[in-house]
C-alpha cells in the first residue's frame, strides 16, 4: 500500500467538483484511437483472423475468372476488367461483415463491460475496431488486384487509377461496416450476427453490376441493380482502374457512404448503450 | 463542464464531506416479470466497508451494476457522492471504480498493457500512464508476470489485476462484485488487506459477498438482500446477535425423538432450534461456543440419542433462515451453489 499513499489521500468531494460534465470532440478521438490500437493488438495476436481476409481475394478472383469468363464476355482476359473491381466490393463487403461478427463475440466479454463502466464516449468502442479495420480492407483490397495482375489483368488506369480504386473500395468499406456493427449490437448472438449480415450482404454484392452487365438482366432486377451502392462503387471503381476516369459514380458511391453513416453510425451507438 | 454548472442541473450539491458516499431509495430493476431489484434503499457513509450479502440471483449484482451505471435504473432513485445516477452517468462513472466477474481485463493484452490502456482511456498522457501501471503491477504483486497473456494467470493474479485496473485514476467509491469467491483461504486474506488498505486511502468501498465471514471480518456495516429486497441491516455485531455467535448441528439417532430434543432446548435456552429439512436434524444458534456442551448434556439427561454434531460459524443460510423464516432459495439453480 505504500505507493498509494506516495499518491495522497482521495478526497471524494475534490473529485466531484473536478469531474468533466460530458466527453469532448478531442478526447472522442484520442479514445478511439486507443480501442484501435486495441483491436490491432487483437488482430496481430490472432492471426488466423486475415486468413479469410487474405483467402477470399485469391481464390474468388482465380475461381470467377474461369468459371464465368468465357460465359460472360467471351474469354478470360476481357471479363478481368468487368470482374476485378466487382470482387473488389465483394471483398470489403464481405471484411467489413466481420466487423459486426467480431464485435458481437467482444461484446460477450467481461472487457466490454469495463469500457461501459468508464467516462469514455460511447461510440469509442465501436469506432475503434472500424478504424483498425481500414488495415484490413487495404489488404484485401490490393490482394484482390495483385491476384488479377497475376491471372493477367493490366489495368488500363495505371497505378494512379488503381490506388484510385483502392482508397474509394476502403472508404465504402468503412462506411458499410457501420450496417453490420448495428447488426453486431442488437442480435443475440455472434452467429446470429453473422446470419443477418449475409442476408444483408449476398443480395447487395449479386444484385448489382459486379459479375455480370446490368443489360443482361431483366428490367424489373435492372431497376435495383442500378440504384445498389454497390453497383456505385464497381463502376466507380471500374472506371478508375481502367481508364483512370474520375465519374460521377464516385460522387454517387460517396453519398451512398454518407446516408449510410448518417442512419446506421447513431442506430449502433443507441442500441450499444441500451443493450447492457 | 464544471461542478457549478453540474449543480445546477440538478445534481445535488457537491461539497463538504457530509455526502453519503451512496444514497438510493426505492431501487427496482424488472426484467420482464421477474424484479431482480424490488424496492431497496441504501445508505453508504463515505470512508465505510459497506457490505451486500445474499445469496446468487438475490440481486445484489444487479443493483450494482444500476449504481455503476451499467444498467438502467427502472424506478428510484440514486445518488453517489451528491450526484444523481441516472441524470449524470459520465460524472457517475469518474467516480466509480467498478471490479466483478463482468468489468475484467481484456484476454488479447498482457496485465501491463491493459493497465495502460485503461489509463489512457481515461484521459491519462501515456508516460504517466505507463508509470501508473508499473506502480500498480508493483503494489499487487504482478511484476513477474507484467509481461505474459492473461490467459496463464491464476484466478487470484486475474482477480488482482481486476482490481488494480479500477484503481487507476484513483476512484473515491469502489465496487466489487464478490470479491473473492473461487479464491483459495489465503489469497483470499491477501484480498482482504488489500480492501482494508483502499479505505486507509480514504476511498470508500461497496462490496457484494455470499460469505457472512467475508462480510463480518470487512464491512463496517451489511445489508442482507433476498429476493431483490433488503431484509436486514446492521453492523456485523448486530446481525450475529440475531444469528448467533456459532451453530450447534445435531444429527437425532432417532428422528421421531425431534419434538422432545426442541422441547429440552427450548427448556435450556429460552429459543426454538430450526428444523433442518434432513430427517432428525436440528439447528441451534448459540450465543457462545461454549453452550453446546450445555445442550449435549440435556440432551443425554432426557435420553435423546445422538448421531453426529457439529459446531460451526452460522452460514449464510442459517442468517438467512434467522431473518427471513426460509432458507436462502434464490432460483432452484442458485440453491445448489449456496447451500454447497
Amino acid at each position: 500500500m505504500s505507493t498509494m499513499t506516495v499518491r495522497g489521500t482521495v478526497r471524494a468531494a475534490d473529485r466531484v467538483s473536478a469531474a468533466r460534465r460530458r466527453v469532448s470532440m478531442g478526447e472522442t478521438l484520442s479514445q478511439t484511437m486507443t480501442m484501435a490500437w486495441r483491436a490491432l493488438k487483437k488482430m496481430v495476436r490472432n492471426p488466423e483472423q486475415f486468413v479469410d481476409v487474405a483467402l477470399q481475394p485469391i481464390l474468388f478472383t482465380a475461381m470467377f475468372a474461369f468459371i464465368f469468363g468465357g460465359a460472360i464476355a467471351g474469354d478470360v482476359q476481357s471479363y478481368l476488367p468487368l470482374m476485378i473491381p466487382g470482387i473488389l466490393a465483394q471483398t470489403v463487403l464481405t471484411t467489413c461483415m466481420a466487423t459486426g461478427t467480431q464485435l458481437r463475440e467482444d461484446m460477450e466479454k467481461g472487457v466490454f463491460d469495463r469500457f461501459k463502466s468508464l467516462p469514455i464516449a460511447r461510440i469509442a468502442p465501436l469506432a475503434g475496431p472500424m478504424v483498425a479495420d481500414l488495415l484490413r480492407y487495404t489488404i484485401a483490397a490490393t490482394l484482390t488486384f495483385g491476384m488479377g495482375l497475376a491471372i493477367g489483368y493490366r489495368p488500363g488506369g495505371g497505378v494512379l487509377g488503381v490506388l484510385g480504386a483502392i482508397l474509394l473500395s476502403v472508404v465504402t468499406g468503412w462506411s458499410l461496416a457501420w450496417v453490420f456493427t448495428w447488426v453486431g449490437t442488437i442480435a443475440r448472438s455472434a452467429q446470429a450476427v453473422q446470419g443477418i449480415s449475409m442476408m444483408i450482404m449476398f443480395p447487395l454484392t449479386f444484385l448489382s453490376n459486379a459479375f455480370v452487365p446490368v443489360e443482361s438482366l431483366p428490367d424489373w432486377l435492372a431497376a435495383f441493380v442500378r440504384v445498389n451502392p454497390v453497383s456505385h462503387l464497381v463502376t466507380a471503381a471500374r472506371d478508375l482502374a481502367n481508364s483512370t476516369l474520375v465519374t460521377s459514380e464516385v460522387a454517387w458511391t460517396m453519398l451512398a457512404c454518407l446516408v449510410v453513416i448518417v442512419i446506421f453510425a447513431p442506430l449502433a451507438v443507441r442500441s450499444y448503450k441500451r443493450h447492457m | 463542464m464544471s461542478i457549478t454548472e453540474l449543480d445546477r442541473a440538478g445534481g445535488g450539491t457537491a461539497t463538504g464531506g457530509t455526502e453519503p458516499a451512496v444514497h438510493a431509495e426505492g431501487l427496482v430493476k424488472a426484467f420482464g416479470e421477474h424484479r431482480a431489484v424490488d424496492g431497496i434503499d441504501l445508505d453508504v457513509r463515505a470512508g465505510e466497508i459497506f457490505g451486500v450479502l445474499g445469496p446468487n440471483g438475490a440481486g445484489k449484482t444487479t443493483m450494482l451494476r444500476m449504481l455503476a451505471t451499467l444498467l438502467k435504473i427502472d424506478a428510484g432513485r440514486a445518488e453517489i457522492f451528491g450526484v444523481d445516477v441516472a441524470g449524470n452517468p459520465h460524472v457517475i462513472r469518474q467516480l466509480v471504480g467498478v471490479t466483478g466477474q463482468y468489468a475484467s481485463v481484456d484476454e488479447n493484452l498482457t496485465a501491463r498493457e491493459n493497465l495502460w490502456l485503461f489509463g489512457r482511456l481515461q484521459g491519462i498522457a501515456s508516460p504517466r500512464a505507463r508509470r501508473i501501471a508499473t506502480e500498480l503491477l508493483g503494489q499487487f504483486g504482478l511484476e513477474e508476470a507484467a509481461n505474459k497473456p492473461i490467459s496463464q494467470f491464476s484466478g487470484g493474479m486475474r482477480r488482482r489485476l481486476d482490481l488494480a485496473a479500477s484503481l487507476i485514476t484513483r476512484p473515491p467509491l469502489i465496487f466489487l462484485d464478490e470479491p473473492t469467491t473461487g479464491l483459495d483461504p489465503r489469497t483470499r486474506g491477501q484480498m482482504w488487506d488489500t480492501i482494508r488498505g483502499l479505505v486507509a486511502d480514504g476511498c470508500t468501498v461497496l462490496l457484494t459477498t455470499q460469505y457472512l465471514d467475508e462480510a463480518d471480518q470487512l464491512a463496517d456495516r451489511i445489508a442482507v438482500i433476498d429476493h431483490g429486497r433488503k431484509v436486514a441491516e446492521g453492523t456485523p455485531d448486530e446481525l450475529k446477535t440475531a444469528v448467533g455467535d456459532s451453530t450447534l448441528q445435531v444429527l437425532l439417532a432417532e428422528p421421531r425423538e425431534v419434538p422432545a430434543a426442541v422441547d429440552v432446548v427450548r427448556r435450556l435456552l429460552g429459543s426454538d432450534p430450526v428444523l433442518s429439512p434432513e430427517q432428525g436434524r436440528l439447528n441451534v444458534a448459540l450465543d457462545q461456543a461454549d453452550l453446546a456442551a450445555d445442550v449435549l448434556i440435556a440432551l443425554r439427561t432426557a435420553g435423546i440419542s445422538i448421531t453426529s454434531v457439529n459446531v460451526a460459524k452460522p452460514s449464510l443460510d442459517e442468517v438467512f433462515l434467522a431473518l427471513t423464516g426460509h432458507e436462502a432459495d434464490g432460483d432452484d439453480e442458485d440453491v445448489k451453489e449456496v447451500t454447497r
